[in-house]
Formats: C-alpha cells, sequence, structure tokens
C-alpha cells in the first residue's frame, strides 16, 4: 500500500458518500419548489403541509451535501496536486464558476427559504426555493463539465515547454458532448432519488395507518413519488442510450470493459452475464443478446463494437508499453448494477401506482417493503454509475494525457493521506447514522401541523412575535 | 493592469470578505458557551447568524474555486504542503456545518449540549489555524524547485505563526461578541458587549506585534500603511466598544479584520508563496498563474456575478436585520 493507493481510496469513499446526498439536494429541492408553488397556485393547505414536511427531510440531508462538498473541493489540491498543476488552467476554471454561480444562490436563497417563512412576501418566498434549486442544478453542470473534460480532454493544447495542458476553447469545455448527456443523465438520476424517497415515506404512513385524516395527502405524495420516479426512469434510459453511444465513440474502452467484450465484434451482442477469469483477460462464459451491444454503442444493429484486447494493442502502440485496460469485474458489475438498481425502484414505482388505482389505498406488507427498500435502489445506482464512469477511465485521470499515478501529491507522506482518509471515513460513517436515524425520525412523525404556523401571506409587524423557523 | 495582478487581488478580496464574514460568525460559534447561559440564549445566538452562515463559508469555497483557476501553482503547492492543518479546518467545518442544522432536531438536553460543542470546537479551530496558514504564506515555507513542500507539519508552527493564529482567533472573538452584541437584546446583548471589550483589549495586545512582526519579515510602503491603518481601526472600535456603540465597533473590527488582511497580501505581492529554501520555489503571481485566456474568461465571469451576489447576501442581511432576544425564540 502507497500513498496513491490510499489516495484513490479517500477519493472514491469521499466522492461516493458526497454523491449520496448530492441528488437527494437536487431533486428534492425542485420537488419540495412544485409543491410549494401548488399550494401558492391553489391555496391548498395539503402543499403547504407536504412543503413543510419534505422540507425538513431535505434540510436535513442538505446539511450533509454541503459540508461533504467542501472536502471534494480542497481534495483535489491535497492529494492531487501534480493534477491540479497539470489541469488547473482548465479544470480550476467550471470550479470557481460553480462556487460563484452557483453555490452562493443554492446557500443564500436556501437560508432566506428556511428563515423567510414570516419575513417575505409570499410569491418572494417562492422564488427563493427556485433559486436555490438553480443553484443546486447550475452546480450540477460545471462539476459535471469539469469531470467531462477529465473522459474526454477537449478544447486545449499541451504546452511543450511546461507540459500542461491549457485551455484553448472554453467553449468547447462548456458544450463537450460527454458533459451535454452527463448533465440530463445525472439530474434524471437525482429524481430518480428524490421521487423514491417521497413515495418510501407516504406509503409508510398508507400503510402503516391507512384511516388516518392525512391520508388523501399521503395518497398524493406517493403517486406524485412515483409518477415522478417514472418520468426520472425514462430520462435515466434515454439519455443513458445517448451516453453509450458517445461513450462508445469517446472511449471504447470503457465501453468494452463495461461488457466484458474482449475481441472486437461485428454484430456486437449485449452480455447479460458474462464470467471472466480473475485477471480479467478471457471470458469463461456468456450469455449473450444479439445485435443489441452494436445497437446500443452505435446505434447500428449491424455496428462494430471494439474489445479490451484490440484496444489495449491499440493503446500500447499509441501511448508505449502499460496496462490500459480498467479492472474488469469492477467495471463490468458496476455498469449492470447501475442499470439494474435504477429499473428495480422502476419497477416498485410501477406497483405502487398499481396498488393506487381507481382511488384505493395501497395494502400488504410486502409492498410496504419494497416501498421501504425504494430509496436505496436509486442511491446505490447513482454510486455504482459514479464507481462505472470512474473506474472505466482507469489507468486515466484524464483520458489520453495523463495517468492516475502521476497525478497524485509528491510532497504529501503515506502517514499523512492516511491519517486524513482516515479521519475522514469515521467522521463519515459517524454522521451517517446521526443522519439516517433523524431522517427516519421525521419521516416517522408524519405530517406536521401547519394549521397556526406563520405563512408568508400573514406578514404582521409585531417585533415581538417568535420566529417562524429558528435553529 | 495586467491579469495576474488583478486576479491576485479578487484572490486577495474573497479572502478578505471571507474572513469579514465567517469571522463573526467563528466568533458567535466559539463563544456559545461562554456569552450562551441556558438553551434558549445559545438558540438566540445561533440564530444571529442562522440564515446567513452558509453563504459566509460559500466565500471560502469561491476563494479556494478562484485560487485553483488563477494560481494552479499556488493552490497545489499550499493544499498539498498545508495537509494537515487544512484537514482540521475541513473536520471542524464539516462538523460545525451539521451541528447547526441538527441541534435543534432532537430535545434530549445531552444531544444539544454535544452539538454545541461540535460547535465551539468547529469555530475556534479555523479561528487559529486561518491565521496559522497565513502567517506561514507570508513567511514562506520550504519549497525545492519543482514548487514542491519539503517541510514537515512542525515547519509550519514557529512562533510567528502561532502570534498569527492567536491574532486571527482573538480578532474574530471580538468580531463575534460585537455581532451578538449587535444582533440581540435583552442581558445577552449587555454581556456580549462587556466581553468584547475585554477580548478587543486583547486583540489589540496582539495583532499590533503580529502586524509589526510581519512588517520586519516582508514589507512595502502599502503594507506599512495598511497595518498603521489597521491599528488605528482596532483602537477606534475599542473604543466604540467601551462607548456601547455596537454598530461603529463592529464596523471599526470588520475594518481591522479587512485590513490586517490587506496587509499580508500587500506585503507579500508579487510573491504568492515564498520559498524560505530554495529561491527558484518561489512562487509568485507570474510563475503560479493561468494562461492569460483562463484569466481573461475568469475576468469576464467575476465581473458579472460578483456584483449579483453582492446585491442578494446583502439583501439577505437586511431581510434578517431585526435584532432577536429569547422571546423570540420558539418553544418546539
Amino acid at each position: 500500500m502507497d500513498a496513491l493507493d490510499v489516495a484513490r481510496w479517500q477519493f472514491g469513499v469521499t466522492t461516493v458518500y458526497h454523491f449520496l446526498f448530492v441528488p437527494l439536494t437536487i431533486g428534492l429541492s425542485v420537488l419540495v419548489a412544485i409543491l410549494q408553488t401548488l399550494w401558492h397556485r391553489t391555496g391548498n393547505d395539503r402543499y403547504l403541509t407536504l412543503t413543510k414536511f419534505y422540507g425538513k427531510l431535505f434540510l436535513i440531508n442538505f446539511a450533509m451535501g454541503i459540508v461533504t462538498g467542501i472536502v471534494q473541493e480542497f481534495q483535489f489540491g491535497m492529494n492531487w496536486s501534480d493534477y491540479s498543476r497539470f489541469v488547473g488552467d482548465i479544470f480550476g476554471a467550471p470550479l470557481a464558476i460553480e462556487a460563484l454561480v452557483a453555490f452562493f444562490l443554492e446557500s443564500t436563497f436556501l437560508g432566506l427559504w428556511i428563515f423567510g417563512w414570516d419575513r417575505l412576501p409570499k410569491r418572494i418566498h417562492l422564488a427563493t426555493i427556485w433559486a436555490a434549486a438553480l443553484g443546486s442544478t447550475f452546480s450540477a453542470y460545471f462539476i459535471l463539465a469539469a469531470n467531462s473534460w477529465m473522459q474526454n480532454p477537449v478544447g486545449y493544447r499541451i504546452n511543450p515547454d511546461t507540459g500542461r495542458a491549457e485551455l484553448t476553447d472554453f467553449v468547447a469545455v462548456l458544450t463537450n458532448k460527454v458533459a451535454l448527456i452527463t448533465f440530463p443523465h445525472t439530474i434524471a438520476g437525482c429524481f430518480l432519488v428524490a421521487g423514491s424517497l417521497i413515495v418510501a415515506v407516504a406509503l409508510f404512513h398508507l400503510i402503516r395507518n391507512p384511516h388516518h385524516h392525512d391520508t388523501p395527502t399521503y395518497r398524493f405524495a406517493a403517486r406524485f413519488g412515483a409518477w415522478t420516479t417514472l418520468a426520472a426512469t425514462a430520462g435515466v434510459l434515454i439519455t443513458g442510450d445517448i451516453q453509450g453511444k458517445i461513450m462508445t465513440d469517446v472511449q471504447p474502452m470503457k465501453m468494452a470493459a463495461a461488457e466484458g467484450l474482449y475481441t472486437t465484434e461485428t454484430p456486437a451482442a449485449f452480455s447479460v452475464l458474462t464470467i471472466g477469469t480473475l485477471d480479467g483477460s478471457r471470458e469463461l462464459y456468456a450469455l449473450k443478446i444479439p445485435y443489441l451491444l452494436s445497437f446500443l454503442g452505435t446505434g447500428d444493429p449491424h455496428g462494430t463494437v471494439q474489445g479490451i484486447n484490440d484496444l489495449q494493442a491499440q493503446y500500447t502502440a499509441q501511448y508505449g508499453p502499460g496496462s490500459y485496460t480498467p479492472i474488469i469485474p469492477v467495471t463490468y458489475w458496476s455498469f449492470r448494477m447501475m442499470i439494474g438498481f435504477g429499473l428495480a425502484a422502476a419497477a416498485i414505482a410501477l406497483w405502487v401506482l398499481w396498488a393506487h388505482r381507481k382511488g384505493r389505498t395501497p395494502t400488504g406488507k410486502w409492498l410496504l417493503r419494497a416501498g421501504l427498500v425504494m430509496p436505496l435502489l436509486p442511491l446505490a445506482a447513482n454510486s455504482f454509475g459514479w464507481i462505472f464512469t470512474e473506474m472505466g477511465r482507469q489507468p486515466w485521470i484524464v483520458f489520453g494525457e495523463m495517468l492516475t499515478r502521476d497525478g497524485v501529491s509528491r510532497s504529501v507522506s503515506l502517514t499523512e493521506v492516511l491519517t486524513s482518509f482516515t479521519a475522514f471515513t469515521l467522521v463519515y460513517a459517524t454522521l451517517a447514522v446521526i443522519e439516517v436515524r433523524l431522517l427516519i425520525r421525521y419521516a416517522k412523525a408524519g405530517l406536521p401541523d401547519t394549521t397556526h404556523d406563520p405563512t408568508p401571506h400573514d406578514h404582521t409587524d409585531d417585533p415581538d412575535r417568535p420566529l417562524a423557523f429558528a435553529y | 493592469m495586467d491579469l495576474t495582478t488583478v486576479w491576485f487581488l479578487l484572490i486577495a478580496v474573497l479572502f478578505t470578505g471571507y474572513f469579514i464574514l465567517e469571522g463573526f460568525d467563528f466568533g458567535v460559534g466559539a463563544l456559545l458557551p461562554v456569552l450562551g447561559r441556558d438553551d434558549r440564549e445559545r438558540r438566540v445566538m445561533i440564530n444571529t447568524i442562522g440564515p446567513v452562515w452558509d453563504g459566509n463559508e460559500v466565500w471560502l469555497i469561491t476563494a479556494g474555486g478562484a485560487m485553483f483557476a488563477a494560481f494552479p501553482e499556488w493552490y497545489a503547492t499550499l493544499f498539498s504542503g498545508f495537509y494537515l492543518p487544512l484537514l482540521l479546518i475541513l473536520l471542524a467545518l464539516i462538523i460545525r456545518g451539521v451541528a447547526f442544522e441538527y441541534r435543534h432536531k432532537r430535545p434530549e438536553p445531552t444531544w444539544k449540549r454535544r452539538w454545541d460543542t461540535a460547535i465551539t470546537i468547529g469555530s475556534i479551530t479555523p479561528a487559529i489555524l486561518w491565521g496559522i496558514a497565513f502567517a506561514n504564506i507570508l513567511r514562506g515555507v520550504p519549497l525545492d524547485a519543482d514548487h514542491e513542500y519539503t517541510g514537515g507539519l512542525l515547519d509550519l508552527l514557529h512562533p510567528y505563526a502561532l502570534l498569527g493564529g492567536l491574532t486571527t482567533a482573538a480578532l474574530f472573538l471580538t468580531h463575534g461578541a460585537l455581532f451578538t452584541a449587535l444582533k440581540t437584546t435583552g442581558d445577552i446583548r449587555h454581556r456580549a458587549t462587556t466581553l468584547a471589550t475585554r477580548l478587543g483589549t486583547a486583540a489589540a495586545l496582539l495583532t499590533i506585534p503580529f502586524l509589526t512582526w510581519t512588517l520586519t519579515i516582508r514589507t512595502s510602503p502599502l503594507a506599512t500603511a495598511l497595518a498603521a491603518t489597521a491599528t488605528l481601526t482596532l483602537l477606534a472600535a475599542l473604543a466604540a466598544t467601551h462607548a456601547r456603540r455596537e454598530g461603529w465597533a463592529f464596523t471599526g473590527t470588520a475594518t481591522t479584520i479587512a485590513l490586517t488582511v490587506a496587509t499580508l497580501f500587500a506585503a507579500l505581492f508579487p510573491n504568492v508563496l515564498p520559498s524560505t529554501t530554495d529561491p527558484a520555489g518561489t512562487l509568485t503571481t507570474t510563475n503560479a498563474a493561468s494562461t492569460p485566456y483562463t484569466l481573461e474568461i475568469m475576468t469576464w465571469v467575476a465581473a458579472i456575478f460578483t456584483p449579483v451576489v453582492l446585491a442578494y447576501q446583502g439583501w439577505t442581511y437586511w431581510v434578517f436585520r431585526r435584532r432577536i432576544g429569547t422571546h423570540h425564540i420558539p418553544t418546539h
């Protein structure tokens, strides 16, 4: 074990952990904004109650997203300083713009939304949650543009004197075709998580206590969440399909690794299940659907999809001796887990809608169990999606330009990286337990009674009135 | 003006904004057990910064991002070289941020006490460590010709840096006490003003020697002028505190913090991280900078969005301008 391995593990752990909270933040901010808009438009208190209820869960989660995000920004300089030196001219700009354009918007307006219930006019208060949601979405775009540059570097040149990458076309970086498709794919994944959480909480109350006076509200919430999940699934599938074609084009090795396709095939079959040798150089058994991979990768059922061994030979000729193959079992299985877990959430959403048909209220312990598991499925799908996309790029940190092992900080010792890895992991684990317990506690508590709450409407100027919201 | 100089100034401005804004919320957090005698009073204090602390912290994220974009070499050397102090700052900011959001989520006193401790530790730790970090940036650190940090943790903990740490901590505590005085009513306000007088005296006794020491290490006429003005505004802030003019006193500490940061940056220029070993390792605004094209794009983005950000952040402070007292805290 050396500093490089630990730095990689740390990056993986902190990123996957951070991305457990981010999708919920992005998805829920918009869904809560929609609920508040419904209340604003209809005046129906049911929507206000739901806004406050899911808003509370949103805030518990938001706190974790923001604090783990700071680590992500600093980590590049701390553990990956040679990477930062190499790409700073290009990679730093979207990060800085993300902070200036997105994070300020998100955090400032969220503060206004949380504390502004009795301080702002109704319409302005509604605008603050939309502004915060917009900020979260912008931030996703800029960080994905930065990541996409690592997947498919564009708009740059290598300075022969310094050996560093220099920006030549910023518009090209922002309109990188990988970024343009990764963004909607990721956002759709966010709604998959948020929709599932809304379903899970509503279903829990519906099935546990079907005759409660809040049942109609929970019925609405469950269906709202289930439709969101289904729409998000459609979004994920459509964008994922396009993304697969772009990936086959710009990162053929990643597509080959995703499929465990060892030799170039025309036409190529999609492997439902492949078992390879442990060193990942050869397949032993495979269950395949003919033509499907050619279609997924190129849009043509008779298209050619390049195989791992051929690409390895090609890269060796191009970049010199070395292994240019990612760890096949990791890419192969994470790709399938991403798809499988996502589809499982969609299946439960369909089940939930079926259970609600013609004004019915869902019952049954199996549906309850499925509903409670439901939010975990897209979370897992998202995590495996990131593991796939990052591990599939290996051994490159910047595809075709810089190897991951060359990006690590030279001046940082193994002890230092181990210290930070241990510290982050312990703190993150502790906070995860605390957050999940709080989420469950507040989800179980059920809908708040909002009849006596101040709303942006009753804007009284009594300076001694208690605050509408206080920490 | 050269774009590298513009970005040096912008980063100075971002850190200045960060220390003025997060400076008072660090102060409020650190003084929580001192000024807040019971849960209700502590809630009053937390709620004075509740709507704004998160937005304040984004100044740091923006400063870090701007450093990465405009001076990648500086960002890379600094963050890998100051590894353990930065780790502690990050851990502190994590537990502190979560603590604000989670402490009121359960009624048990033990639960609240633990999060209060997290807020206090999470506030005082960065308040000290930022001073240590900036004192080291000014004095310089061991760098080799590749701009790689060659020292260890102990190289960062010399007397000048420790004085820097105590200085920022004292300034932020005073600033936080004055913010509490400015934003609260009743007992807590009086206690905060009284405490601010004592803390302000300590801050003066630390800041003046720190600035003097700074000028002996590295100086310029501008830095000398800024340091002298910082001393004057600090003394004026002390006088205003004594006279119970909270608004003026807070403006005074804000100005002092701004001028102290400005002194450091003015003394540093045109270096961004001097090397104490190999002179070839010294990072300057020129050899640490991105290409002119990147800087130009960043300048446009900053020119368009900075005024917008300032406007809505300013508006937030206006919306939440009212003082808070214990009677404003809801029971649930």
